[in-house]
């Protein structure tokens, strides 16, 4: 019985790892193709900016630096896939808004305060934007959650609205910030070698896996995923569960958006982290999750989310124009999907059985199930 | 005695559930929008009276209208779409482009529909392969085929390509204009009487369609008989409604979602030369955000995403509302961007809570 539930435990971790396995599969494919045509395009160099400060440079890092977004978006996301079985489609809009209100709070307060308080004043535009948007998401898995609607349609809603909300707050003003120190979220900050957007999604990643490390919320959002009727039959509610999950994407939602909006200091409300749901999404299917809800692997999906920056910065240097860039996007992730498809995971299992089934037959009898005791 | 009864409760319900579903959403959706547009005439007045306001919703929602039925149909077997808009983008550019080239043959035009169909053909099949015998989930094909299609786009060109071929303006300038009775001259003649209002100097306008909504209508009725009476019509509710038992009365439930997909990418083709026959120009920005808005009238009128109920009338009233609901909010002067964006985004939300509302009392009903 214990080396059963051992075996099943083994079983269950090499199915993870070959679910992270794919998309770390592709990224060295990208690192050999880089390799063999540029090796250059891995250096690494130390610089000092304009301002004298010692900043690290060179493809990978702004690679890194360029997927921080969309790595702290693929956390909340796969969350979201995972226990309400749908996507958000809104958290673009919700960028917008996110960055819309500190933007707005931080024009508004800084005029008049001395300059040692305005790292506060950003502080609390970040704490504002977070209620914000977590009000968002709490009103996106509301409609999910209470009103049973498909978590694409409920999304759309603020899809829709999203980007016209954020341009209502500011009464559709391009407001920029002249403090340099606005810009350390999305840039550097004097004296520390790392884009600071880099260390922003190492926080998120440590602090989801302290969470789920320490909670049950991996085993609720599993189970609600799984079967949303039989996890309420075992005394989870699985409207809370969803609800939370939205909230956790809206919380993500806010620190993109003051990366995103920190790294150039304005907005413009019908740009501002265009197309990123469907990156996001991307990153979640790339690394393997059902997008039917159910198991997930947040890992899988970050390093989803680097392959899909990896994979723009490969394309842009080997001269695709960007026009193009969409395109060879699209076919790349369509081979890469079409890898990973069910029925092709089907069919290969079934020739691996029909293959070990022709060997079984080959083999006498008892030696067979000597073997099988022995696994 | 207490078969009878059963009989009669049985009946009793049949005939609630019947109005719950398909019926209901899509008569609530009808008469929101007959409100909507009688208080528009009662309180706006400014030329939501004449005729020409109402067919020029028509005139410019008829690309949106075909996408919306190829939407329902997707949407009736429980998959998605959203490739549509983009396609839409594609096809425009690639008819723009082709009309403009030099030395062209008198059969330009038709060329250019049958790319436009092939076009949509060629997404179609190559999306419902994928979703119905590979089985992928539908929205991250056409996820996919949206960014393909927006790639093919910009390769073919940046600009904005207006076209100037001779025949084809001719098409897009044709003017079709709507009889509504006879009435005899003074010579004597019998002459049709055209559907119109009178302008600031008294003289009779006659309104016109364009002839985009011509086969727009054509494709929707098309569609409704298909989905009415033929076999494979009534076969798309039963795979949306249940995979399993649709399989087991014997309904080809790959072909058929491999068919709504193919049916809908025709649609998205059509729908593109309908477009473009209005814009009259290819463009990189034609038709931005159409997949939602075209998702948006399904649901509007009366389809489920969940699949399985829906009707394709549903998708021209959803068509209606939503354009419908976008001019009020014009005429009404509030013309920053935002309001339009806003209002669509609370009559969806207001919607779909009625769908769930009613969803969930007709469980409650079967119980």
């Amino acid at each position: 019985m214990t080396s059963n539930e051992n075996r099943l435990k083994t079983k269950r971790s090499l199915m993870s790892l070959i679910q992270i396995l794919v998309p770390i599969a592709f990224l060295l494919i990208l690192v050999v193709i880089n390799l063999i045509h540029d090796p250059s395009f891995f250096k690494i160099g130390l610089e000092p900016s304009s301002a004298g400060n010692l900043q690290l440079s060179g493809n990978i890092i702004s690679i890194v630096d360029y997927a921080s977004e969309l790595a702290i978006l693929a956390i909340g996301m796969t969350l979201v896939t995972a226990a309400s079985g749908g996507q958000d489609i809104s958290v673009g809009a919700t960028i917008a808004i996110a960055g819309s209100v500190v933007l707005n709070i931080v024009k508004r307060y800084s005029p008049d305060i001395s300059s040692q308080k305005f790292i506060g004043i950003i502080i609390l535009a970040f704490l504002l934007s977070i209620l914000v948007s977590a009000a968002f998401g709490a009103f996106n898995g509301s409609l999910v959650a209470f009103f049973k609607i498909q978590p694409m349609v409920a999304t759309l809603i603020l899809f829709t609205a999203g980007r016209s909300i954020a341009a209502w707050i500011n009464n559709n003003e391009n407001i920029s910030i002249a403090d340099p120190r606005f810009g350390y979220f999305g840039g550097f900050i004097p004296g520390i070698v790392i884009p600071t957007p880099v260390l922003i999604s190492v926080l998120c990643m440590i602090v989801i896996a302290v969470v789920l490390k320490f909670t049950n919320l991996r085993l609720y959002a599993q189970a609600v995923g799984i079967n949303s009727s039989s996890s309420r039959l075992n005394g989870i509610n699985p409207q809370i569960i969803k609800l939370l999950c939205f909230i956790i994407l809206g919380v993500c939602v806010a620190v993109c958006g003051l990366i995103k909006v920190s790294r150039t200091a304005s907005i413009t409300y019908s740009v501002i982290a265009a197309n990123i749901e469907l990156d996001a999404i991307l990153a979640v299917a790339l690394g393997g999750n059902n997008l039917g809800g159910g198991k997930f692997n947040i890992a899988s999906s970050v390093v989803g989310a680097y392959v899909i920056q990896f994979l723009t910065t490969t394309l842009l240097n080997f001269n695709v124009s960007s026009d193009a860039i969409s395109f060879w996007k699209g076919v790349a992730v369509l081979a890469l999907i079409i890898s990973s498809s069910p029925y092709i995971r089907r069919t290969w299992t079934d020739i691996k059985n029909k293959r070990e089934a022709a060997r079984a037959q080959e083999q006498v009898q008892p030696q067979n199930t000597v073997k099988e005791e022995g696994v | 005695m207490s078969t009878n009864s059963n009989l009669l409760g049985g009946n009793k319900l049949k005939n609630r559930v019947m109005l719950s579903d398909t019926n209901l959403l899509l008569i609530i959706n009808i008469v929101v929008f007959l409100v909507m547009y009688v208080c528009a005439i009662v309180f706006l007045k400014s030329g939501f009276t004449k005729p020409q306001t109402f067919l020029n919703i028509l005139n410019e929602n008829a690309s949106l209208l075909i996408l919306s039925c190829g939407m329902t149909l997707v949407m009736l077997t429980g998959g998605i779409d959203i490739s549509v808009g983009q396609v839409t983008c594609l096809v425009c550019m690639a008819c723009a482009v082709f009309l403009n080239r030099e030395g062209g043959t008198p059969y330009d035009l038709e060329i250019s529909m049958l790319i436009a169909i092939g076009i949509g053909l060629a997404f179609g099949i190559i999306q419902g392969y994928l979703v119905a015998y590979l089985e992928f989930q539908p929205f991250i094909v056409t996820l996919i085929g949206m960014t393909l299609a927006k790639g093919l786009t910009t390769m073919i060109s940046h600009d904005r390509v207006a076209v100037t071929q001779p025949r084809f303006e001719a098409l897009c300038k044709l003017e079709i204009n709507i009889p509504c009775g006879f009435t005899r001259t003074e010579t004597g003649e019998i002459v049709p009487l055209y559907l119109g209002s009178a302008n600031k100097l008294g003289e009779w306008v006659n309104a016109h369609v364009e002839i985009g909504v011509i086969i727009a209508l054509a494709v929707l009725i098309l569609l409704f008989v298909m989905l009415r009476w033929t076999k494979l019509g009534r076969s798309f509710y039963a795979v949306g409604g249940n995979n399993q038992s649709a399989n087991m009365l014997g309904i080809n439930v790959k072909l058929t979602k491999f068919l709504s997909h193919v049916l809908c990418g025709l649609c998205a083709g059509i729908g593109g030369y309908v477009f473009f026959l209005h814009s009259r120009s290819g463009s990189t920005l034609h038709a931005q955000g159409a997949e939602m808005n075209a998702i948006a009238s399904a649901i509007i009128g009366g389809t489920m995403l969940s699949g399985g109920v829906g009707n394709i009338v549903g998708a021209l009233f959803g068509v209606l509302s939503l354009s419908t609901i976008k001019s009020i909010v014009a005429s009404l002067g509030l013309q920053d961007a935002w309001w339009t964006n806003i209002t669509v985004a609370g009559m969806l939300c207001i919607f779909l809570i009625l769908q769930s509302v009613i969803l969930s009392r007709r469980n409650q009903s079967k119980k």
